[in-house]
């Protein structure tokens, strides 16, 4: 066993809208110290809605209402708003979905990015330009100053991507949400994108809650995984086990569906009616369980 | 429309109603200097002079006088002080106030805006020029009422627009992230909200110079606003409309004044949100 307390443990984690339907379902997960962990699902699984929950930004019409999250072991729901926002800002970053609204399009790249740093770290202005500096050279952007100096939308979305990327790294955090980090972008540079990330992983030893809804990335990229269906999760297992004996039907017509895991030639397949009718069921188990223990 | 023509029309545009601008405020800042006569020196032999190319004009009056026989260009250019004042004074406040409601309203949300919008309502729906004189009957007559009259009814155009602005940031990712970072609300009201909001609000605040400027000389005009003895552009226009039909240049040259300064306002807001915008520039 590891004596070391997890990256990120979640368990329990249940939220809901205003009509008091479920949203997460008492969804449960295990990030460990430097690993990749994926969260996979299709649109609507409730995959951001995991990521937003332990970032503590949940829209406002989703509440949690039970379960516990906890990064390196402290639970977020024994600490005061101030203190929560602190650690949360200190241990955790996002690379976002959408690289153009994700910056801030009046504000010049390099105060942007220093901001962060300052703030999280307490560092003179001085000591974050040159942080900042140093990172977009670890993302492999050649004209340092000329990004720095630059408003976002005088950069492509590869470039801002990078920026992103940089700025999520800046602060050293114990865990990066990437949250379809490269759906946004061009074939030929999701490909660079995701091998960047990767690098940037490796080296600095950040763990990562890499959401998406490509088996193929989960492949690639990812120790362990989390299949999440409806906000509930159907499977969790170490990537290599996932893929070579997947215990939920679901996960096998997700497979499926995926051509380059079985025959390339192949047609896709949607997954199969019995499938759904099977997940319809176990939502159903779960959501009379729920309503049965809480009146 | 290429950007470019665009940055050069609203260059053009910018740089002519910033011109006539600058004219205005010199002439506030340093109308004794620049007054050829004492604005309020009255003298009955030279009463309804005309302008310098009609006939039986005198030098040292271009603008010709008035029924007083006082000096239409320097009146102008002592109006002119009490313009800028207003403009910058009531805008402002307008701007201040209406900007910061507008900021809370459109990022906390709930019952924050739910108050304000609900105050916002109900202050629109108050005829404005009626407000405004009701205002200044109970206030008093007296520059200083016009002053707060403009800001009390016209802080709702900035926090409408500000707000509205604000809701549309707020939903954006970059907001998002700097929560994240644990930046706290006012913070990010002030430092990722406020620069995105800000080119609808330099437009706005100096439409808002043109309407103050307007307001004030309708008040002059009905007499609401200061003394009648301290030249104001309303005031001007008032008198001159006594004698139209004897000396037409007492309500023209005002009038002229009036609508420029009004116009270069609200032109010289539109050059500058364009020049703001960084996507558009
Ligand atoms: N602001 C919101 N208010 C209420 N419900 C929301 C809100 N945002 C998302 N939802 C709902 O929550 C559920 C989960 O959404 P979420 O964004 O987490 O899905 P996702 O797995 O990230 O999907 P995608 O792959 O499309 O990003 C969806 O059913 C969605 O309709
Ligand atoms: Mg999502």
């Amino acid at each position: 066993m590891n004596a070391r307390p997890s990256c990120l443990s979640i368990s329990g984690l249940t939220a809901i809208l205003p009509n008091g339907s479920r949203v997460l379902r008492s969804v449960s997960l295990d990030v460990k110290p430097g690993e990749v962990h994926a969260l996979v699902g299709e649109s609507g699984a409730g995959k951001s809605m995991i990521g937003k929950a332990l970032l503590g930004v949940l829209p406002p019409s989703v509440r949690q209402v039970e379960g516990s999250i906890a990064l390196e072991g402290t639970e977020l729901e024994t600490l005061g708003a101030a203190a929560r926002r602190r650690l949360i800002g200190a241990r955790t970053a996002l690379i976002p979905q959408d690289p153009l609204t994700a910056l801030n399009p009046s504000r010049r790249i390099g105060p942007q990015m220093s901001d962060r740093l300052t703030h999280i770290l307490g560092w003179p202005a001085e000591r974050a330009r040159n942080r900042i500096r140093e990172m977009l050279a670890e993302v492999h952007i050649r004209e340092p100053d000329r990004v720095i100096a630059a408003y976002p939308h005088e950069l492509s979305g590869g470039m801002r991507q990078r920026v992103l990327i940089a700025a999520a790294f800046a602060a050293e955090p114990r865990l990066i949400v990437a949250d379809e980090p490269t759906t946004a972008l061009d074939v030929t540079v999701q490909k660079q994108i995701l091998r960047l990330i990767a690098d940037l992983q490796r080296q600095h030893g950040t763990a990562i809650l890499f959401v998406t809804h490509d088996l193929g990335v989960v492949a690639k990229i990812s120790q362990s995984v989390t299949v999440l269906y409806a906000g509930m999760v159907v499977e969790r297992a170490p990537t290599p086990a996932l893929f070579a004996t997947p215990q939920h039907a679901y996960t096998r017509a997700l497979m499926a569906a995926t051509p380059r895991y079985t025959d390339p030639a192949s047609s896709l397949q949607p997954v199969g009616s019995a499938v759904l009718a099977e997940l319809a069921l176990e939502v159903q188990n779960a959501d009379n369980e729920w309503k049965r223990a809480h009146g | 429309m290429d950007s470019a023509r665009i940055t050069r029309r609203s260059g053009a545009r910018l740089w002519l109603a910033g011109f006539w601008l600058a004219l205005v405020f010199i002439a506030a800042v340093a109308a004794p200097l620049l007054a050829p006569q004492d604005p309020l020196a009255q003298d009955l032999l030279y009463e309804r002079l005309p302008p310098f190319w009609m006939n039986g004009s005198e030098s040292g009056y271009p603008l010709g006088t008035d029924s007083l026989g006082r000096d239409l260009l320097s009146r102008l250019i002592y109006g002119a002080r009490i313009a800028v004042l207003v403009a910058f004074t009531a805008a402002l406040s307008a701007c201040v106030l209406g900007s910061a409601l507008g900021l809370i309203a459109g990022y906390y949300g709930g019952w924050a805006d739910r108050i304000i919008s609900r105050i916002v309502d109900i202050w629109m729906a108050f005829p404005p020029v009626l407000f405004a004189i009701l205002l200044v009957a109970v206030l008093g007559t007296g520059l200083h009422s016009v002053i707060i009259a403009i800001a009390v009814i016209d802080w709702t155009r900035f926090c409408r627009v500000v707000r509205a602005e604000t809701m549309v940031q707020a939903r954006m990712d970059y907001i998002e992230n700097a929560r994240i970072a644990g930046f706290g609300r006012w913070r990010i009201m002030l430092s990722e909200v406020l620069p995105n909001v800000l080119p609808p609000i330099v437009a706005l605040l100096s439409l808002e110079m043109g309407i103050a400027v307007i307001v004030e000389a309708i008040l002059s005009f009905v007499n609401l606003s200061i003394s009648t003895d301290d030249p104001t552009w309303g005031g001007i226009i008032a008198e001159g409309r006594l004698s139209i039909h004897q000396a037409w240049w007492i309500l023209v040259f005002p009038l002229v004044t009036l609508f420029l300064t009004v116009l270069s306002f609200s032109q010289f807001g539109e050059g500058l949100k364009s020049r703001f915008d960084p996507v558009l520039r």
